[in-house]
């Protein structure tokens, strides 16, 4: 296998693609459907805010590994933070998973476990598959009841 | 290696007419599974379309200089190839188009819209591309017909009996696949259309899938129209065909205004341009006609028996070698198939099967394949798939198993 191809299947995104963290819905009116119309990928993320502050994050879907645990580890991310911080986190993940050419960041120290994405930005076709969960949050949030979708 | 063929039929010979399978991908040798998105293109087709830009560029139709009228010849001559080819009785009834997509939706607005009635009906089946059911629901929408699927069954098959019961005299067109780019299912053609005309129904065929695997002669099917594409066929992209009957075609009112489809101009009134070019409305994509004449030369100097036997024991041997991985299951087992296996895997899905055989220079196609509905009927969202060519290689589907091993390996 492919230095580049253990770069993108890391064990931790093998983890959370076996075992996918907060998964299931929340009764909640800040819910976003995404979708990827490319290979049909579907998410659906659900949260609960408390006076500005991500109280509970959770999704729901299918998808590929990488979109699996895409969901699943930025659940955990998220889950505590204020909506600004959430803004800011969302913003750092894409330029690290787009490759954005002044992002040579340290994105261990940047982004702590989300560096496992990384190695995404090597696979054009696969940046969608790591987004998905992401832009769909962001709809969530402005409960826009509006599907979020990677085109 | 290709055991008992090998007199028929030389593999080796046909992979050194066409240059991108020398290519390296990662490091690794190509081995192109993915020929029902698109299929690679011979040496001569290459050339043909790099010799007309180099030596013979011109508009057609139009110019009375030296490299006009070489470009329409050539045009033109390509329009003769195709008519030979699919063994229509008049070049009039091959009609130039971008593709399979744009042949049917002329199809749709050209001959049926104009005497489509609400409580009209069109038949499609489940297993039809995007490109044979979007264009038909525009058309429900425009005349308040309904749109009428025929079901299949779990291996891919349509059922037969459905499609008798669903078609009625409120039906006004059929338009099925001949061949489905997701299942690889070879449909019962001349069949549909001995009980849709049996009915009076004109018959519409998407043979995007079949024409690169077998010979379509329109005139013993007697079909009604039939759609292709240049680069499914090892032609170029953007350029296609629409075979019509001469007298639905003249019926027809043109698809799109513009240059070339009109006979003369004046602002009270316009008349239209005789068949073929009532319907090639604009300059047409002359370097892609000319690559698809090259593409037909390339095809008919090949035994088609032959290499639909070579491809048909590729479908066998990749079936085979296939169901031996533990966890996989081929989605589309009809009995009669065209070289085409769809498969889902236990636990891992079709992207990241797809993105490891890349790395291993294997490539597949993954995702709904623009079949969505059919998709939705065998209860998965997507499907990988590997679909073999005339140049591809027992040792190649060597390749893609043992790519799908180090898929089970790493999502044990």
């Amino acid at each position: 296998m492919t230095l580049d191809l253990r770069e993108l299947y890391q064990q931790l995104i093998l983890d959370h693609n076996r075992s996918p963290r907060n998964r299931g819905p929340l009764d909640t009116k800040f819910r976003a459907e995404g979708h990827n119309p490319l290979c049909g990928d579907k998410v659906t993320i659900y949260i609960h805010l408390d006076d500005g502050r991500i109280d509970d994050v959770r999704f729901e879907g299918e998808g590929c590994a990488i979109s699996t645990a895409s969901a699943s580890l930025m659940t955990q991310a998220l889950k505590g933070k204020t909506v600004d911080e959430a803004d800011a986190l969302i913003r750092e993940f894409h330029e690290m998973v787009t490759g954005a050419p002044d992002a040579a960041a340290d994105w261990m120290e940047r982004l702590g476990k989300l560096a496992v994405f990384q190695g995404v930005c090597e696979f054009p076709m696969r940046v969608k598959c790591a987004t998905l969960a992401w832009h769909t949050f962001r709809a969530a949030l402005d409960d826009k009841n509006d599907k979020a979708t990677t085109e | 290696m290709q055991r008992g063929l090998a007199h028929a039929f030389d593999v080796g010979k046909i992979r050194e007419d066409f240059p991108i399978l020398q290519a390296k991908i990662w490091c690794k040798d190509l081995a192109y599974l993915d020929n029902a998105a698109t299929g690679q293109k011979p040496r001569t087709v290459i050339e043909a379309v790099e010799h007309f830009y180099r030596e013979a560029n011109s508009n057609v139709h139009r110019g009375v200089h030296y490299l006009s009228a070489t470009a329409t010849r050539d045009f033109e001559a390509a329009r003769d190839k195709v008519r030979d080819y699919l063994n229509a009785r008049d070049r009039a009834e091959i009609i130039f188009t971008r593709g399979t997509t744009e042949s049917i939706n002329l199809v749709a607005q050209s001959f049926l819209r104009p005497q489509l009635k609400a409580g009209d009906e069109i038949l499609i089946t489940y297993m039809e591309h995007h490109s044979n059911i979007v264009p038909w629901q525009i058309l429900c929408e425009q005349t308040g017909a309904t749109l009428k699927v025929v079901p299949i069954d779990d291996s891919g098959e349509l059922v037969f009996e459905e499609f008798e019961r669903l078609l009625t005299d409120r039906t006004r067109l059929v338009s099925v696949v001949h061949v489905s780019n997701s299942l690889g299912t070879i449909n019962p053609v001349e069949l549909i259309i001995h009980k849709a005309h049996e009915r009076g129904v004109p018959v519409l065929f998407d043979g995007a899938q079949a024409m690169p695997h077998m010979r379509v002669d329109v005139s013993a099917l007697d079909c009604d129209f039939y759609a292709f594409s240049g680069h499914k066929m090892f032609g170029p992209t953007g350029i296609g065909v629409l075979y019509g009957k001469r007298k639905l075609l003249e019926e027809m009112p043109p698809y799109q205004g513009g240059g070339d489809m009109i006979g003369t101009v004046t602002f009270e009134k316009t008349t239209w341009n005789e068949l073929p070019y009532k319907f090639e409305a604009g300059t047409p994509n002359v370097a892609g006609a000319i690559g698809l004449g090259a593409a037909l030369d390339y095809l008919s100097g090949l035994d088609m028996a032959a290499v639909a036997a070579y491809e048909q024991d590729l479908l066998a041997y990749g079936t085979e070698a296939l169901l031996d991985v533990p966890g996989l299951r081929i989605i589309g087992t009809a009995r009669h198939k065209a070289s085409v296996i769809s498969f889902v895997m236990e636990s891992t899905h079709p992207h990241d099967i797809g993105t490891i055989l890349d790395h291993e220079g294997v490539a597949v196609r993954t995702g709904h394949h623009c079949t969505m509905p059919l998709m939705e009927r065998f209860g998965v969202p997507a499907t990988a798939r590997a679909s073999f060519a005339l140049y591809n290689t027992r040792t190649e589907i060597d390749r893609l198993v043992a790519g799908l091993h180090m898929v089970r390996e790493l999502f044990r």
